[in-house]
Parts: C-alpha cells; sequence; structure tokens
C-alpha cells in the first residue's frame, strides 16, 4: 500500500514540477513531509544536502533518497525515482512532437510567465518553513545561513559552500 | 546510436552536480559540438521549451534530444542514462548513512549543513524575485502567505497562476489594465 502511495505522491511532484529543482522541494516538503508524514523535516532538509552534493538533477535524487527512506529497500527508490520522471518524460516527449504548433502559442507563455510569481513564492515559503528551531538553534547556525547565502550569491559553487558548511559543523559543533 | 545517446547522457549525469544550469554547456559540447545531433540555434530553441516542462530540465533536455536522435528508444535511453548514477550512488550514500546517523561527526556535519541549505534555496528565489514586475511580486508574496501560513497545496497555487495567465490573455488588449487585473485576480480565489 505504502508503494502505491509513494508512486502517487511521486508522480503528482513530477506532474507539477514546473521550474525544476527547488520548486520541487516545495512540493516534496508538502506531500512528503506535511500530508503523508513519512519523514521529518530534518530529514528532508538532510536529504536535500546530500542531493546536492552528490550529481544529477537534485528532485531526482531526492526522489531516490526519500524512496529509500520510506520503505527501506531499493524497490522503493526505484519506484520514487521512475514516477518522479514519468510525468516530465510524457510531457516533454509531447512538447517535441508538437514542438512546432506550441512554440509561439499566447496562451502558454501567458499561463507559464505568471505561474512564475507562483514559483518564486513557493520556494520563499519553503525557504521560510526550514527556518525551524532544528536549523536555527543558535546564532552560529544564523551567521552559517548568512554566509552561505552571500557565497552562493556571489556565485561560489553550491557544492564549495556545502562542504564548507559540514566542516564548520563538525569544528563547532 | 541509442548506446551512445545512453553513454553520453550517462557521462552528463555522473559529472555534473548541482543545478541544471550548470548542465547547460556540458550538454551542448556533448550534443551540438561532439556528436552533432542539433545546430546550435535549434538546439537552444527546444531547449527553452525544455525549461518550460515540469520537471527537472536536465530530464528534459535528455527526453528531447533523445527523440530527436532516436525516436522513444532513444528517448528512454537518454533519460535512464541520464539517472542512472547518481541513482546507484544515491542508493549507497542512504543505505550507508542511515547506519552512521547517530555518528557524532556526522551529526556535526548535518548541523552546520542545514541553515546552508536555507541559503541555497534562498538564493534563486532572490534572483528570481528580480525578474518580476510589481503586480507579479505582489502575487508572489500572496502565495508565501497562503503557502506558509495557511498551508494551501502548492499545487493549487500553480493551477491559479496557470489560469491567471490564459484569463489575462483575454483582457491583455487594454496594456494599462493589466497591472490591475493582475492584483485583482489574485486577491479574489484566496478566500
Amino acid at each position: 500500500m505504502i508503494y502505491l502511495q509513494l508512486f502517487l505522491s511521486y508522480l503528482k511532484i513530477g506532474f507539477f514540477g514546473f521550474g525544476g529543482g527547488y520548486p520541487m522541494i516545495t512540493l516534496i516538503h508538502n506531500e512528503i513531509v506535511l500530508q503523508r508524514g513519512w519523514i521529518s523535516q530534518a530529514q528532508l532538509t538532510d536529504i536535500i544536502a546530500v542531493s546536492q552534493m552528490t550529481p544529477g538533477p537534485i528532485a531526482i535524487n531526492c526522489a531516490t533518497y526519500v524512496g529509500y527512506t520510506v520503505t527501506g529497500n531499493v524497490w522503493g527508490s526505484l519506484l520514487a525515482t521512475t514516477a518522479c520522471c514519468l510525468p516530465p518524460l510524457t510531457i516533454m516527449l509531447l512538447i517535441t512532437i508538437f514542438y512546432k504548433k506550441i512554440r509561439n502559442n499566447r496562451f502558454m507563455t501567458s499561463a507559464l510567465a505568471w505561474m512564475r510569481p507562483m514559483l518564486v513564492g513557493l520556494i520563499a515559503a519553503t525557504a521560510l518553513l526550514f527556518m525551524n528551531r532544528e536549523t536555527f538553534f543558535d546564532w552560529t547556525s544564523m551567521v552559517i545561513a548568512g554566509v552561505c547565502f552571500v557565497a552562493v550569491w556571489k556565485k561560489v559553487n553550491p557544492i564549495w559552500t556545502l562542504i564548507a558548511a559540514a566542516v564548520t559543523g563538525i569544528l563547532i559543533y | 546510436m541509442i548506446w551512445q545517446l545512453f553513454w553520453t547522457f550517462f557521462k552528463i549525469g555522473a559529472f555534473t552536480f548541482g543545478s541544471g544550469y550548470a548542465m547547460i554547456s556540458l550538454i551542448e559540447r556533448e550534443v551540438v559540438d561532439h556528436h552533432r545531433w542539433f545546430e546550435r540555434e535549434e538546439f537552444f530553441d527546444q531547449f527553452t521549451l525544455a525549461q518550460s516542462a515540469p520537471g527537472p530540465f536536465s530530464l528534459n533536455t535528455a527526453v528531447f534530444v533523445g527523440y530527436r536522435v532516436g525516436g522513444w528508444w532513444g528517448a528512454l535511453a537518454a533519460v535512464i542514462g541520464l539517472v542512472l548514477p547518481s541513482f546507484v550512488i544515491i542508493l549507497m550514500i542512504a543505505m550507508y548513512l542511515t547506519g552512521f546517523r547517530d555518528n557524532e561527526v556526522v551529526n556535526a556535519a548535518f548541523k552546520g549543513i542545514r541553515p546552508c541549505v536555507v541559503a541555497l534555496i534562498a538564493v534563486p528565489c532572490v534572483r528570481m524575485i528580480q525578474k518580476l514586475n510589481v503586480p507579479q511580486i505582489l502575487l508572489a508574496v500572496a502565495a508565501v502567505a497562503v503557502i506558509a501560513l495557511l498551508g494551501v497545496s502548492p499545487v493549487l497555487l500553480l493551477m491559479l497562476g496557470a489560469l491567471l495567465g490564459v484569463v489575462l490573455v483575454f483582457v491583455e488588449k487594454p496594456a494599462s489594465g493589466k497591472e490591475d487585473t493582475g492584483g485583482d485576480t489574485d486577491k479574489s480565489p484566496r478566500p
């Protein structure tokens, strides 16, 4: 039963995964943490960090990891990853086939343009929800967040930023 | 050809870290310069579409390149190639790390990592805000409020945004009315 739920959840995440990686984290958070309650927020934060540090698309890495964590075996991983890829795969195939027709469609362009503010809202809401006691438990963690923000803003590679944060964590705590 | 597609995207999947945007140049080099499957302009045209489709856009790129070069099987081969390396790596980590969850060093590392993750999420968000106009920013703020405070499903908001975009095409004729419509339509569906 949990396999079916996992599959359906990830189909939904894949289908509405406009904007790729970070907006998809919001969907994953809403579906897996808030609605299903399969993993905790702290667990998701760790999973995101690992997904960022490993090669490949972050949302799919996340699916693989969540699938394993929820079911405790490889099949859960495979199922979640497949479900996450299936809707984008189908939709993109359709787009490729009907490429010329939809290329300059006014409705599609406008719909996508007005989804963008929603995407920004989505990501901002996730960032806010992640700013909880588990993440910011003392002032040093706030300093780490601030420094990381500036670093990534200045186009420092996110992986190096994460590694630096990890080293800082080991040294301080 | 199928095998070439698989191998090309396997390499892309194995060696690109972080966001999909880091993959652009690597994909471009492999697909346009090396294999000559696409003209550069055509590639970027399709690429724009891949960005607007749902899902990670490296995945979408794999689909359109795979399909154009090798049909259905080509698309499938490219996607499997792209996903396979990280799938195996993540699976190893998921299996291995769970055992080390209680390890103090690992724990301390993650305490440092978590605030960094928040920063990683915040940066693209702030970057995207810079590209919006005023009514869109207001809409974004409203979206944050209803998601964070009221717990409204993000999926619902995405659909509302798309709907709003479609509706605006009809009312777009008076160019000055556009901003007002953006603000009004945003408030009505909230309660």
